[in-house]
């Protein structure tokens, strides 16, 4: 106890100072991936997709990140283990911030495809088995949220595939693709406000105070989802058939009627990332604050404070706003062949995956969500070339992210206990 | 690069199908120009002529070649990465077909009785149509990508595809009829010499089989 009385204000500085920079990280590297579909796909330039990040990553986090931060806090260790020393459980999670943080900026540096939320699990999974001991970790949670590793891209795949064969049927495949565009597309719009704004208010809300019935989800959803369709209706009827685009592309003109649905995608997008990212970087910080806070006691059932949720916003905005811009621009310029037709498929149905996931209160991989997502459109006949050697590079980078991230957690861990004792 | 998005989404190789098959009828267009100088007998028209359709020919050759090395195994497309191995090559042969005549044509200065120079030119002129057809129909890859290779485009296609089938037709007609002329002129012409044009007729006719094969090449990849 009297390590926390004497170092605990100089611990949670430390915390905060690591868990901003956990966030910046997320924010500079891992937003480009979910909004990158969308410039890659023409439906926004790179300035659109940094404001439209911006703001609803910082609205994801704060508004939605709630749940999967407390899983992060306490629900992959179990807390009754550091009752008597709750400075190790301090230590331990300063190291997995750390250890995460510096690995994500490795991965970065070399051009690997790290995912944060891996290797966040990885650290604290490390430093509390080895540094604690087997017992500190809750093997029923990790096991539960690993298997979701594996059944989130698959959930996406099957939703992106289902949407996208719609998208066929009703569109595309027809006679009249673009007054059929004109006519259905506003039914997806619909879809997207609707169904973020539906999981969003029956599960994640809880943590800025909001406990919302099903019913009262039900109406707000239902009007948010009218908001988009009107706005979005608006947007769309200012598109004419191209005469000159359409002689060389047959379908230049129905797909920049898709390209305004893909804004609402992309921002869908940015605030399913954010809700479940922001906890890679704050729920550590969380645990630490707890602790210090209560001078020492493992409480059981606090809250999460606001400032801990508006300061991981802050930090992946701020990363984003800094360095963000420049990966997005990268990528979305190397996958123009994903035209909105596509990418609306798979980024509502990733979109939906995560917010579902960050809902249930799961850390999942954003980017591997899309890629599944992406798979399950090919999968429907709609992307002219997929490299499935990716597929080999994602399990690559499982296998070394959660040793790595583990190693250097249990690391740090060690040398914070040997400075602070 | 870092992310997986960027290297999950491959170059698509049916843009590159549709540019090796416009320069495969740029080549065999060019024939157009070659016929006409062979029937002037200018052989220095000729020989710039057929210099023109080999170098149009090696320029296919090398898009043909650049396409096959970005086709690697791991990649997932919406029809069979041989199906489309296959397309190209057929494309491909319509070319090397072309260069053939011209080459043949200038190393023996041949010459048609002036007779047949009318149908010559419409017999050409029918194989070049069908080359037309069939191009327009690998034009139509793109769209066919676009909705998944079903639907409305398939139709579409398939009733470009029996048009091509008709112009074949008339095409084979019109060689029946040219052959049957030179039949009726082959005593006053040196028997080699005459040995050599029925060779010529018959690769023009060739030319138009390549193309065909070509329509129904695709057509097979739409039959799912």
């Amino acid at each position: 106890m009297e390590i926390i009385d004497q170092n605990g204000m100089y611990l949670l500085y430390l915390t905060i100072a690591f868990g901003f920079f956990m966030a910046w990280g997320v924010g500079a590297n891992d937003v480009a991936n979910a909004m990158g579909t969308s410039v890659g796909a023409g439906a926004l330039t790179i300035k659109q997709a940094v404001c439209i990040a911006a703001v609803f990553e910082f609205a994801g986090a704060y508004l939605a990140g709630g749940q999967v931060t407390s899983t992060i806090r306490r629900g992959i260790v179990d807390p009754g283990v550091f009752v008597d020393s709750p400075e190790t459980l301090v230590y331990g999670m300063i190291a997995a911030l750390l250890a995460a943080g510096i690995w994500l900026m490795i991965a970065s540096l070399k051009g690997w495809p790290v995912s944060t939320t891996h290797s966040i699990v990885g650290s604290i999974v490390g430093f509390a088995a080895v540094g604690v001991s087997t017992d500190a970790v809750s093997w029923g949670e990790v096991s539960k949220i690993v298997m979701s590793w594996v059944t989130s891209p698959v959930c996406a795949g099957i939703l992106s595939f289902l949407l996208f064969r719609s998208v066929q049927v009703l569109i595309l495949d027809t006679d009249q693709p673009f007054h059929r565009a004109k006519k259905y597309i506003p039914f997806y719009m619909f879809l997207v406000g609707f169904v973020m704004s539906m999981v969003t208010f029956l599960k994640g809300l809880t943590h800025v105070g909001l406990d919302l019935s099903f019913g009262e989800s039900m109406i707000y959803s239902i009007g948010i989802g009218l908001l988009v369709t009107v706005i979005g209706v608006s947007l769309q009827s200012r598109i004419t058939i191209d005469e000159d685009a359409d002689r060389d592309f047959h379908y230049a003109s129905v797909e920049k009627v898709f390209a305004v649905l893909m804004i609402f995608t992309a921002c869908g997008m940015a605030f399913a990332h954010g809700s479940n990212d922001v906890a890679n970087a704050i729920g550590p910080l969380a645990a630490v604050n707890s602790v210090i806070a209560s001078g020492g006691s493992i409480a059981t059932q606090s809250p999460i404070p606001v400032w801990i949720l508006l300061l991981g916003g802050a930090g992946i905005a701020t990363g984003l706003i800094m360095y963000g811009h420049k990966v997005i621009a990268t990528i979305g310029k190397g996958i123009t062949h994903l035209t909105p037709s596509r990418g609306f498929a798979a980024e509502l149905a990733a979109g939906t995956t995560v917010v579902m996931a960050s809902a249930t209160g799961i850390p999942i991989s954003t980017t591997h969500t899309l890629v599944g997502a992406v798979l399950g459109v090919g999968f429907a006949r709609g992307i002219a070339a997929i490299n499935l050697n990716v597929i080999r590079t994602i399990f690559i980078s499982w296998v070394v992210t959660l040793p790595a991230g583990a190693f250097l957690a249990i690391l740090f861990f060690y040398i914070l206990k040997a400075i602070f004792g | 690069m870092s992310s997986p998005i960027f290297s999950l989404l491959a170059n698509s190789p049916f843009e590159p199908l549709q540019q090796h098959m416009a320069k495969v009828l740029e080549c065999t267009l060019a024939l157009e120009v070659f016929f006409q100088a062979v029937i002037d007998e200018d052989w220095p028209a000729a020989k710039k002529a057929q210099k023109r359709v080999s170098k149009l020919e090696e320029k296919a050759d090398n898009l043909k070649r650049e396409i096959r090395m970005k086709l690697p195994k791991g990649l997932f497309m919406p029809v069979p990465r041989t199906d489309l191995v296959d397309l190209l090559g057929r494309q491909d042969r319509i070319a090397n077909k072309a260069k053939d005549i011209a080459g043949l044509m200038l190393g023996r200065q041949m010459t048609f009785p002036s007779l047949m120079h009318d149908s010559l030119m419409e017999f050409l002129d029918s194989t070049l149509g069908v080359c037309r057809k069939a191009n327009q129909i690998i034009q139509e890859l793109d769209e066919l990508v676009e909705t998944g290779f079903r639907g409305f485009e398939v139709e579409k296609v398939e009733s470009l595809i029996f048009e091509l089938d008709d112009m074949e037709d008339i095409c084979d007609t019109l060689e029946r009829d040219i052959r049957l002329q030179l039949y009726g002129l082959e005593t006053e012409i040196d028997p080699v010499q005459v040995m050599f044009l029925y060779k010529i007729i018959d690769w023009l006719g060739e030319v138009a089989n390549r193309a065909q094969s070509v329509g129904h090449r695709l057509h097979l990849m739409l039959a799912r």
